[in-house]
């Protein structure tokens, strides 16, 4: 017995051993060299720092700033920032309100060939009947000209329209969108809105975690009626929920019209209950209806993404039989409505009735509404839930590969808190990993990352932002278009491949050269000298390469003006955060 | 064709200078004379939206076909433009498609019917990913099927898995370096001064990551502006249609005959979801027709511009699923389940319409509605990765995919 011990024993000091040489943490327990603290904060907590940004944390002090940083409602807005998204009209619409003023095209030809209503007021009458004739041409036009996914037109036309746009003043320029292309001005407003908060806002850490939590919860802008439930779920849903306690934010998206949509819980039904014939004739026929649509009853696809990327993770212990019993229990949400913007409702009559094991918990039969509030329960509060999201905000904002020590220290956090993310959030930003030698640079930039601090390190005037978002499509992130449940990685390999390199270094030279419509650089502000400049964007000396390169370059050439800068942008140096 | 490929390397080998040019180029360049050395190209197309393969090609032999389809049926084969083009005496070709005709006819083309995936989802973006990723109602794969059939190799090509558009497909990610280029002509850093100052820094940084990453762009560019010294001349004159899939089956063709070492590419057309107005006054005209018009016009521009090349190389289409065997009340069709395939090259066991085909009677539909199953779409995709492209491992390119059964398209 106790030689079997023994061994047991030294058996498990050699694995822990192995893992331990396997993977070399040394690095996070070294601390940052102080003056490159702030910097370092800087780039993780803010979309990159401005010029003066470093000396303002100095004076306040790092831990008071990201304490600040964690209360936005404790920082004063930015007037320049609330300028700018005044005349984004859509952004403070109801669903209800943006399905009337930007109807989507399958509401548009049933107004046309009488299935629904025509609205009464003239002038959104008038509005319907240009678009039904825009819409009839578009269709006689197609398959000779364009491609329907987004990417159609002549890219010359289409350049040249923007750089109109990029003149013309936002409020004259919103009208020349919504007269000539109605349902892009969804689109163009969400782009806008959210570059322009990326880049002006002074509640930075806020505008991240907004970012983080829409990726987690992602929707696809472009599936049916998300187009006109999007704007709404990253205001109503998302944003006010961001630090708040994850139990919170999962209930808000789990009822949120856009993620039943995205998600299909909407035809999420119960097959036995959809055969009963009790409900009377109007039922029966309602159903009959719905199920020729469907024809089919439980829809697991909401139940799967739930726990493998909203909640427990891939190998969070759940099994296909879980996936089963947690679509059961979410039989019945759905929404009224969907392509007319209708909220959520919750429809007793195809619900589930029977009993369900979800992960053990047994949930008993005649249950309504609240089984599904059991399953948000039973995830919100799953030891794997605070691992898995404790894991994925370490990885983006200290290391691919975060250490499992601080990762066990932030889900400790989440789980003694109830799963307050601004706690788990303060765990990680004062922990000794955040500030280390293995975090400093250890990320490449994604796409929004890179043309959001590019933009804040030269003090750009962005007066018209959708140029920018064409920029990070090419660049492989179209925002509010990830197809994908998974959203965006914020890993490295990711981001680096050939093309997507190409595309940075030229949009450097670009910006600097102030060839991207809409945007200015003012590029008298940059030093003759390279070191200088390369200080100036970069915040801190460029690396010897980088440094070199562009001074042998000057030696055969002059450079033109904000050359410099865009090399130094377009660097390794600059890609990295 | 020879003088050209010789001018194309001794252009491309300059660019890197006498003795520098990385080993993959000159092993690239120097296969090519070697016929038998030479690579095998498979050319992935997507049909994005889910094209209505009843009308594609047509089961005009169906009876229930024009029972189900009162307003949108192509009618039967009588010679005129207005009707299915015949295949076999029970499939036909729909009208728009006829420049594929004379492909089939040579026996290089092979049409498998009735496939698609075995996931029952009609969500489009669901069913695109587990066709992209290759693995049906598994959302967690990370990487795609193109990516995962390409063998490992010391010293690959930049350029040997390349997507037309801005960026990679699902289909084409993965270790494996693959690009996505918008159009050739723009793939280079758009200031000269500026592209030999990054060339430098990023050769001499000491970030491993964005280093390595650097170091393959630039090598990419260079071949793609020596590639690129004379204006593109399709074989023979022939013209491809404008729109976006005509214009990626041309770079494509451009970088096949350019021998740099293309072993994968994928295009892709969208606008298929026809849920409103299919057809226009007659069911051979209208969207569908437009689109199959532009489709099959870039498909036979390519083959005709390929010409002996298409030896090496093998087309294949494939769309998300099919649409409803039935008619909607809006002349279009809703999603459905099984659809179509074509492939088409040198190595194509064509002329056939392949696929045991399941009926359209009512108690033959897939939940009484679509086109069954006979076919798992990575039956088809499988025997091209492994008759010919020579990837013998084909449950690592389709992880979880037990017991393919090749349809038998592929000479291999």
């Amino acid at each position: 017995m106790k030689t079997k011990f023994g061994i047991t024993l030294m058996l498990v000091t050699g694995v822990a051993v192995l893992a331990a040489f396997s993977t070399d943490y040394s690095q996070f327990n070294q601390r940052l060299a102080k003056d490159q603290e702030i910097l370092h904060a800087l780039k993780r907590v803010t979309f990159g720092p401005r010029p003066g940004d470093v000396e303002a944390v100095q004076k306040m002090g790092l831990k008071k700033w990201i304490d600040l940083q964690l209360h936005p409602e404790r920082i004063a807005e930015n007037p320049e920032l609330t300028e700018r998204l005044r005349p984004l009209e859509s952004l403070t619409m109801s669903p209800t309100e943006i399905a009337t003023n930007y109807p989507p095209p399958a509401v548009v030809q049933a107004m046309m060939r009488g299935l629904l209503p025509m609205p009464a007021d003239p002038e959104a009458r008038a509005r319907m009947e240009l678009q039904a004739k825009r819409l009839e041409a578009k269709q006689e036009a197609k398959g000779d000209l364009k491609d329907k996914q987004g990417k159609g037109g002549d890219p010359l036309q289409q350049a040249m329209r923007q750089q109109v746009l990029a003149v013309t003043d936002p409020v004259a320029r919103r009208k020349l969108i919504a007269n000539n292309t109605p349902q892009q001005v969804l689109a163009y407003d969400l782009n806008e809105a959210k570059l322009y908060r990326a880049i002006y806002s002074n509640r930075q850490l806020e505008e991240q975690m907004v970012d983080f939590w829409f990726n987690h919860f992602n929707v696809y802008m472009d599936k049916g009626a998300d187009r006109i439930l999007t704007s709404s779920y990253e205001r109503d849903a998302i944003r006010p929920r961001v630090f708040g306690k994850f139990r919170d934010l999962l209930e808000a998206t789990a009822e949120s019209p856009a993620m039943l949509f995205y998600l299909d819980n909407w035809q999420n039904v119960s097959p036995d209950r959809a055969q009963q014939g009790r409900f009377g004739k109007q039922f029966a026929k309602q159903l009959a209806k719905q199920k020729a649509k469907q024809s089919r009853g439980l829809n697991e696809n909401y139940a799967r993404e739930l726990m493998e990327l909203h909640t427990l993770g891939v190998d969070g212990g759940y099994t296909q039989q879980d996936i089963i019993e947690v679509a059961r229990c979410f039989t019945g949400w759905t929404i009224n409505q969907p392509n007319r913007g209708g909220e959520f409702i919750y429809n007793d009559r195809v619900h589930d009735k029977g009993e369900k094991t979800v992960l053990g918990v047994e949930i008993p039969a005649g249950g309504g509404q609240d089984d599904a509030e059991r399953v948000l329960d039973i995830l919100a509060r799953h030891p794997s839930t605070a691992r898995f999201i404790s894991t994925k905000l370490a990885q983006k904002f200290v290391a691919d590969d975060p250490p499992p020590a601080l990762i066990e220290h932030m889900a400790k956090t989440f789980r003694d808190t109830d799963g307050d993310i601004r706690a788990v959030m303060a765990t990680m930003l004062e922990s000794k990993e955040f500030l280390s030698e293995g975090a400093f640079s250890s990320k490449v930039k994604t796409p929004l990352e890179l043309v959001v601090s590019a933009v804040r390190a030269t003090s750009a005037e962005v007066n018209y932002a959708i140029p920018l978002a064409t920029q990070m499509a090419q660049l492989g992130q179209p925002l509010y278009r990830k197809i994908e449940p998974t959203g965006y990685s914020s890993a490295n390999a990711e981001w680096v491949n050939s093309a997507a390199l190409l595309a940075r270094m030229n949009f450097a030279l670009a910006l600097t050269a102030n060839r991207v419509p809409g945007i200015k650089v003012d590029q008298s502000q940059f030093q003759d000298n390279v070191a200088a400049t390369g200080r100036q964007v970069l915040f801190r000396d460029p690396a010897k390469p980088t440094l070199e390169s562009i001074q042998r370059a000057l030696e055969q050439k002059e450079p033109t003006p904000g050359l410099v800068a865009g090399l130094v942008l377009g660097s390794p140096d600059f890609q990295r955060r | 064709m020879t003088s050209r490929r010789l001018f194309l390397k001794s252009s491309a080998l300059a660019m890197f200078g006498v003795g520098a040019a990385p080993a993959w180029l000159s092993r690239a360049l120097y296969a090519a004379d070697a016929p038998s050395a030479r690579k095998k190209i498979l050319v992935a197309i997507f049909q994005r939206g889910a094209v209505d393969g009843l009308n594609m090609v047509v089961p005009f032999g169906e009876k229930n076909y024009y029972n189900l389809r009162p307003n949108l049926a192509i009618p039967k084969p009588d010679g005129t433009e207005d009707a299915a083009i015949d295949l076999d005496g029970f499939f036909g070709l729909h009208p728009a498609l006829s420049p594929l005709k004379p492909i089939y006819d040579a026996g290089h083309m092979a049409i498998v019917h009735a496939v698609g995936s075995p996931d029952p989802t009609r969500s489009h973006f669901d069913a695109q990913d587990y066709m992209e990723s290759g693995t049906p109602g598994r959302k967690a794969t990370a990487d795609g099927w193109l990516n995962r059939s390409l063998l490992s190799q010391p010293n690959p090509s930049p350029v040997r898995a390349v997507s037309l558009g801005t960026a990679l497909p699902r289909s084409m990610r993965g270790h494996n370096e693959a690009v996505a280029i918008a159009n050739l002509n723009d793939f280079k850093i758009r200031d000269v001064h500026g592209a030999g100052t990054f060339e430098s820094m990023y050769d001499n940084t000491l970030d491993q990551v964005l280093g390595g990453a650097g170091r393959e762009t630039f090598e990419a560019v260079k071949l793609m502006q020596s590639i690129q010294q004379q204006p593109y001349a399709p074989t023979g004159g022939v013209q491809y249609p404008n729109g976006p899939l005509g214009q990626s089956l041309m770079q494509i063709a451009r970088l096949i005959k350019s021998d740099v070492g293309l072993e994968v590419a994928f295009a892709e057309m969208g606008g298929w979801d026809t849920h409103f107005n299919e057809v226009g006054a007659r069911p051979t005209q209208g969207q569908l027709a437009n689109l199959l018009g532009q489709f099959g016009s870039a498909l036979a521009a390519f083959y005709q511009d390929l010409g002996d090349r298409m030896a090496d190389v093998s087309v294949v289409t494939m769309s998300e699923f099919g649409r409803t065997a039935r008619e909607n009340g809006s002349r279009g069709t809703d999603h459905g389940h099984a659809n179509v395939m074509l492939a088409f090259g040198g190595g194509i066991r064509g002329g056939k319409v392949h696929g045991e085909w399941p009926g359209l009677e009512q108690e033959q539909l897939y939940e009484q509605r679509d086109l069954q199953l006979t076919t798992d779409f990575r039956d088809v995709l499988g025997e091209l990765v492994v008759r010919h492209l020579g990837n013998p491992r084909v449950t690592s390119v389709f992880p979880g995919y037990q017991q393919p059964k090749f349809p038998g398209i592929a000479a291999g």
